[in-house]
């Protein structure tokens, strides 16, 4: 009985440590990351339009509320291009996607607090440091 | 009957998606990302946890810009160049920005031909990656003698607030210093690649693994999270 309990244990340890291996030498993981040559160029094209554009904001002299939402805009659109297409994150798995690109959007969180923060500095330093005039 | 049982238990089931499928994978035994490698998966880690790196340089940016009562220096000045007569602004850092760019075409491209196991063009495309870079860290060397010349320093410049030479070495050295180390780490793959360390699965000098193709694609995940972090600071440090 005691034998036969072993046994089997042993066998199921040669199993799992067959499997480790196959997963670790990426035997499951074969196809890689395969799409078309003319995918890139038409993605690389769109990220030198894309800066151009945004080249072009400051090149024109653009200012105050436009200037910034074209700035962000461009930049918003380049970063995902390249995340989605040239990092393949449009083809990984959900589970993969949302734990690598969910927490630097909490980023924004700190992006609000140092808002506020920098706000205050700048009031104290109106009220209590301005030249005087 | 070790090996029947093997045959048996391989096959993969079939992975539900969506919302369904993050939960059967982050509930799942051994493994949450399912059908990456280990190798990817920590790459993609280490890029999540410099991503935060370079967010705190700037916010720290954002927070000095926005507190100081000083106005900022102009960047569209003064990272303007004079071509012949005209002054054009900004260029400078528009051309690294193109070349930056030609570089993660060229790098999604040796991917590519690496998974199609084309020895000879996964290596040139990776050289002319590492060439643009080099070119890349060519002119911001360039652009940092230009700027000590003019007398930017880290706590003051001739212009205004202080903060911003400060700001300024601090986020792109720190780009540049990734840029360099990419350029490095394209080398030394490309050589690999070339000498077909991954058609004959040769082993590492360092880690005893056998190597695979799939290394291309990681270095192009690092290279590319190099362009993604210049997108950041080109709008949010350049054009602001």
């Amino acid at each position: 009985m005691t034998n036969v309990a072993v046994h089997l244990e042993a066998q199921q340890h040669s199993l799992q440590a067959h499997v480790h291996d196959a997963l670790a030498s990426g035997t499951v993981h074969t196809t890689g990351q395969q799409h078309p040559i003319k995918l890139y160029l038409v993605v690389w094209g769109w990220l030198f339009v894309l800066s151009t554009c945004s080249y072009l904001v400051d090149y024109f002299g653009l200012h105050g509320h436009l200037r910034w939402s074209l700035i962000l805009l461009f930049m918003v659109l380049k970063a995902g291009l390249i995340v989605a297409v040239f990092m393949h994150m449009a083809w990984e798995r959900l589970a993969l996607a949302y734990a690598i690109l969910l927490p630097p959007v909490l980023v924004l969180v700190f992006v609000a607090i140092m808002m506020f923060e920098s706000d205050y500095t700048h009031l104290l330093r109106v009220i209590f440091f301005a030249p005087a005039t | 009957m070790a090996e029947t049982a093997l045959t048996n238990t391989i096959e993969p089931p079939a992975r539900p998606g969506g919302w369904r499928g993050i939960a059967a994978d982050w509930s799942s035994d051994q493994r949450a990302f399912k059908n990456v490698s280990w190798g990817k998966a920590m790459m993609w880690i280490f890029l999540l946890s410099d991503t935060f790196i370079f967010s705190c340089f700037l916010l720290s940016y954002m927070t000095a810009r926005m507190s100081t009562t000083v106005p900022w220096p102009n960047p569209s000045e003064v990272f303007a160049l004079t071509i012949g007569d005209k002054r054009i602004p900004l260029i400078l850092i528009a051309i690294m920005t193109f070349i930056l760019i030609s570089s993660s075409g060229t790098m999604a491209m040796a991917v590519n031909f690496g998974y199609r196991r084309d020895r000879v063009k996964t290596a040139a495309l990776m050289l002319a990656t590492a060439a643009f870079g080099a070119t890349f860290v060519g002119m911001q060397a360039f652009e940092w003698t230009k700027l000590i010349l003019e007398g930017v320093r880290p706590w003051g410049n001739p212009w205004g607030a202080a903060q911003f030479g400060a700001s300024f070495f601090m986020i792109t050295g720190f780009h540049g210093t990734h840029v360099t180390i990419g350029v490095i780490f394209l080398i030394a793959i490309a050589r690999k690649v070339l000498r077909g360390d991954f058609d004959v699965e040769r082993r590492g000098f360092f880690t005893s693994r056998k190597g695979h193709y799939e290394i291309v694609e990681i270095t192009g995940l690092y290279w590319h999270f190099v362009d993604l972090v210049w997108v950041f600071i080109f709008a949010l440090f350049y054009l602001w």
